[in-house]
């Protein structure tokens, strides 16, 4: 079973279109939605929801009134700015426990978070790990790395070829969460300052912790010399260019319709993703 | 006032929109460019960096000669950055989130606090736009320390506006939450749709104002105004879609250059932010006589 994560550093270049192409194109692929925060898979693949487990993780403070004395030593030990007037509040606490530790009179009370909820699901294309947090609920690195695993574990059990990851965007926790440890990533980049600036940072990420990656332009014809600047930047980091697609307006239409873009087009942009796939399986 | 942009999704137009805003004003204006984990609004300011300052973290720093190995600095760590084994403490610094319970709670005051370079601010200026950029090292995992720096050099008396990251979790809520009001920018897709309404749940959880920018507007299709005037949420601009505005980002255009005519309704979103949002405090205040 081969891993592949899908993420792109810039947001909105469209990770989840191509993995949900992949996905048809893959046949029997087990599927994980690890962009937690905005997960859109779904939208496309009209999961059939099987199981669903409650995400708990962290912790936060809540100061039981009765028992405060107003010292106000939790205030002043915060670095979280979290606790004003001898309240809590829930958004900003980080969970650290410092102020629940150091209440003279023990007022403080630290329940575990419900931070959201995971799913396995049937749809067309195989079976879906995916999940949802709740508004403003923290800790989605572990929730990532919670959808992987429960994927690897059904993809190794149903000896699956593929294992699709749709990826976050950025390069923070939940994109290291969605990286480690997999055998080859794709980073969908377009042509543009903001998308050569980022693919840089996230071949940077990708480079530190040691994994494989191939880089893919959508829309390149919106921009044809700075998609030949990305390609080259991409090979100057150890990247490898795995293919173009144009701007299409099937795309859109694809997601409208909640259908895969290869699964109703034969136009220009899928055949370049029907492309694109078949050079990614020859790469990994 | 300090304005926020965001949007659930990612790439749909928070920082073209940002932008745009900060250089339709006649009056001075901050921006303050929080999507430290890729941040992008310097290719459209083109501001002259003036100075680069370097923000750390504080992660903890054990003397070996004072610890007796008794562990509770691991007993109160939340985030197993700190691990008593033996004699010997371990520190994992990319798991510290640099609460200072461990240092607090030593008994031999065997922990100091040492700072740790996680990423930097540019600071510069482009004729009458303050800009400062958040950068956030890459390698480190948690953004929203770099953000509370970034957002730090907000002036009350200036119009700041913040160019936030994308999602709905920690560094979102982190950039958003002392913002007096939001303006959420997303396209009229299905994937636009559904994380505009998350990130509207969350603003909702924080309690603060909003409104919304409809970017790639194609004039076929209504949902987001459909979904905004069932929700009576105020509906401020639709930004057309058209090639010259994508050929003109990818080379670092502003959306002003590209479409001067929306020039007049982009200078004219902060005073209608603020108008929602003393009307909101009005009609709180009316509610509490």
């Amino acid at each position: 079973m081969k891993e592949l994560i899908i993420i792109s550093g810039k947001g909105g270049t469209g990770k989840t279109s191509i993995t949900a192409s992949f996905a048809a194109l893959a046949e029997c692929a087990v599927l994980a939605d690890c962009d937690v925060d905005a997960a859109d898979l779904h939208l496309v693949l009209e999961p059939t929801i099987r199981r669903r487990e409650t995400f708990t993780s962290g912790r936060a403070a809540e100061i039981r009134e009765v028992d405060c004395t107003q010292c106000g030593l939790c205030e002043t030990i915060c670095r979280f700015d979290a606790i004003h007037d001898f309240q809590v509040d829930p958004l900003s606490c980080e969970g650290c426990g410092a102020c629940v530790e150091f209440c003279p009179v023990k007022a403080i009370d630290f329940p575990e978070q419900d931070c959201g909820e995971w799913y396995v699901s049937a749809t067309r294309h195989g079976e879906m790990v995916h999940a949802r947090m709740h508004p403003g609920a923290e800790n989605s690195g572990k929730l990532v790395s919670l959808v992987r695993q429960e994927a690897r574990k059904i993809a190794l059990k149903q000896n699956s070829g593929f294992l699709l990851v749709d990826g976050p965007p950025g390069i923070g926790c939940p994109v290291i969460a969605s990286v480690t440890g997999a055998d080859a990533v794709l980073v969908v980049s377009e042509p543009t300052l903001s998308g050569e600036h980022d693919l840089k940072r996230v071949l940077q990420l990708t480079n530190h912790f040691k994994i494989p990656a191939m880089v893919c332009i959508n829309k390149w014809d919106i921009n044809p010399t700075m998609t030949e600047r990305i390609e080259t930047l991409a090979l100057s980091l150890g990247a490898k260019p795995v293919g173009r697609i144009p701007y299409d307006a099937a795309v859109t239409a694809a997601q409208i319709n909640a259908r895969a873009l290869v699964e109703d087009s034969d136009g220009h942009a899928a055949t370049a993703v029907r492309m694109t796939w078949s050079t990614v399986c020859s790469t990994m | 006032m300090k304005l926020a942009i965001a949007s659930g999704k990612g790439g749909t137009g928070k920082t073209t929109l940002s932008c745009a805003i900060a250089l339709a004003q006649t009056e001075p204006v901050c921006l303050l460019d929080c999507d430290v984990e890729e941040p992008n609004s310097h290719f459209f300011i083109q501001p002259e960096i003036e100075r680069t300052e370097a923000v750390f973290s504080l992660v903890p720093k054990v003397d070996e000669t004072k610890c007796t190995g008794c562990g509770e600095c691991g007993r109160v760590c939340q985030f197993s950055a700190i691990i008593s084994l033996g004699k010997k403490t371990m520190v994992f610094n990319e798991l510290c989130h640099s609460c200072g319970a461990c240092a607090r709670i030593c008994p031999t005051h065997a922990i100091e606090e040492v700072r740790k370079p996680i990423g930097s601010l540019e600071i510069g200026r482009k004729a009458g736009v303050r800009f400062v950029s958040g950068r956030m090292d890459v390698g480190v995992a948690m953004s929203p320390p770099v953000i509370r720096a970034t957002l730090k050099h907000a002036v009350e008396t200036e119009l700041t506006l913040v160019d936030c990251p994308p999602g709905t979790s920690c560094p979102f809520v982190t950039a958003v939450k002392g913002c007096d009001a939001v303006l959420l920018v997303t396209e009229p897709t299905p994937f636009g749709l559904h994380d505009l309404v998350l990130a509207i749940e969350t603003i909702r959880e924080l309690g603060l104002p909003f409104a919304v920018v409809v970017n790639r507007a194609n004039g076929e299709q209504n949902r987001i105004s459909d979904y905004c005037a069932a929700e009576n949420i105020p509906l401020l601009l639709q930004i057309p879609e058209d090639r010259r505005v994508a050929e003109a980002y990818s080379r670092g255009q502003a959306l002003t250059t590209a479409m001067p005519e929306l020039k007049t309704a982009l200078a004219s979103i902060p005073q209608q932010m603020k108008d929602l949002t003393e009307g909101r405090k009005e009609r709180e205040a009316a509610a509490c006589l």
